[in-house]
């Protein structure tokens, strides 16, 4: 039964990862990603971490669906009723992905892995709670500074206004002297022409 | 269902991002195989925890700090898409042959 399941939520989650790069749609595409996942999370629950099956189904929908808001912001396909191939070197990328898979397979096929498996899931539920809040509290804690972090970070990066005005001109420094738009390119073409010429910048 | 099996569909995923990341044009499609290699890289770590370890926590941690991964990852690159296309008016890999500013 179990593995019938395993076969069963293995072979979705591989098929709908495949799909999600040959729809027409990106919002297709960012559900098919989600069902990948939400099989990958059945598949943990059939593998006893339970705990951490349950947290990668609910992150892994709240994150599908603010993905597929970006979908929607940057499709350039909206609905699928057009063919969708935006694709380059597919010949190089097809190569590394099978290496990629070969050498993991190659890995799983001929190395000898201990036989140790889980026996009781709520032990190991409860193990891990005592090990997130005990001996790895460091790793736990971590990881919640360094989302924090992730927050700020993104939404200093998406902000329309930059550190220094508005996104466009966010990157550049502001002038040295008071009032005007001065900007770097400006110096370069002052040293080129005149170079003691002085510019009425700052209300001269 | 052994750790044999589990590993070859982690490869699986692995071997399915990989080849998306690289060959896919738009920056939401490259992240979205980028989070199918971190979805396999997740698969094949339970695995291990569950078949290997005796029930030890440790293999779970590193599935946690996976996910945290992900999560970065993901915001980090949406932020950083929102920003070149602010900048650039680019949404493909094409659109931004040099990175400057």
């Amino acid at each position: 039964m179990i593995d019938v399941a395993f076969v069963v939520f293995s072979l979705t989650a591989v098929v709908s990862g495949y799909l999600v790069f040959r729809v027409d749609s990106m919002i297709r595409a960012s559900f098919l990603l989600l069902a990948s996942f939400l099989n990958v999370g059945a598949v943990l629950v059939l593998l006893l971490a339970e705990y951490l099956g349950t947290a990668l189904l609910f992150m892994m929908t709240v994150e599908m669906i603010v993905m597929a808001l970006f979908m929607v912001m940057f499709m350039m396909n909206p609905a699928g009723l057009n063919p969708m191939s935006m694709v380059h070197q597919p010949r190089v990328a097809a190569v590394a992905g099978v290496v990629a898979a070969g050498g993991i397979w190659a890995v799983a096929l001929f190395a000898e892995f201990p036989d140790a498996p889980v026996v009781d899931a709520d032990q190991a539920v409860r193990d891990l709670g005592f090990e997130l809040l005990g001996q790895s509290m460091l790793v736990f804690e971590s990881a919640g500074v360094t989302l924090l972090a992730t927050m700020v970070c993104a939404v200093v990066l998406s902000a329309a206004r930059g550190r220094y005005g508005d996104g466009y001109e966010g990157s550049v420094a502001p002038p040295l002297d008071p009032g005007g738009d001065h900007r770097p390119e400006d110096d370069l073409v002052d040293d080129d022409a005149a170079g003691d010429h002085h510019h009425g910048h700052g209300g001269m | 269902m052994s750790l044999v099996t589990i590993l070859l569909v982690a490869g699986a995923l692995i071997g399915i991002g990989v080849w998306g990341a690289l060959a896919q044009q738009s920056f939401v499609m490259l992240m979205m195989g980028i989070e199918l290699v971190v979805n396999g890289v997740i698969l094949a770590a339970a695995g291990f925890w569950a078949e290997t370890g005796a029930g030890g926590p440790k293999g779970q941690v590193l599935v946690i700090v996976a996910m945290a991964v992900m999560a970065v990852e993901m915001a980090i690159g949406f932020a950083l898409v929102a920003a070149v296309y602010r900048a650039r008016q680019a949404d493909m890999t094409e659109g931004i042959g040099s990175l400057r500013g």
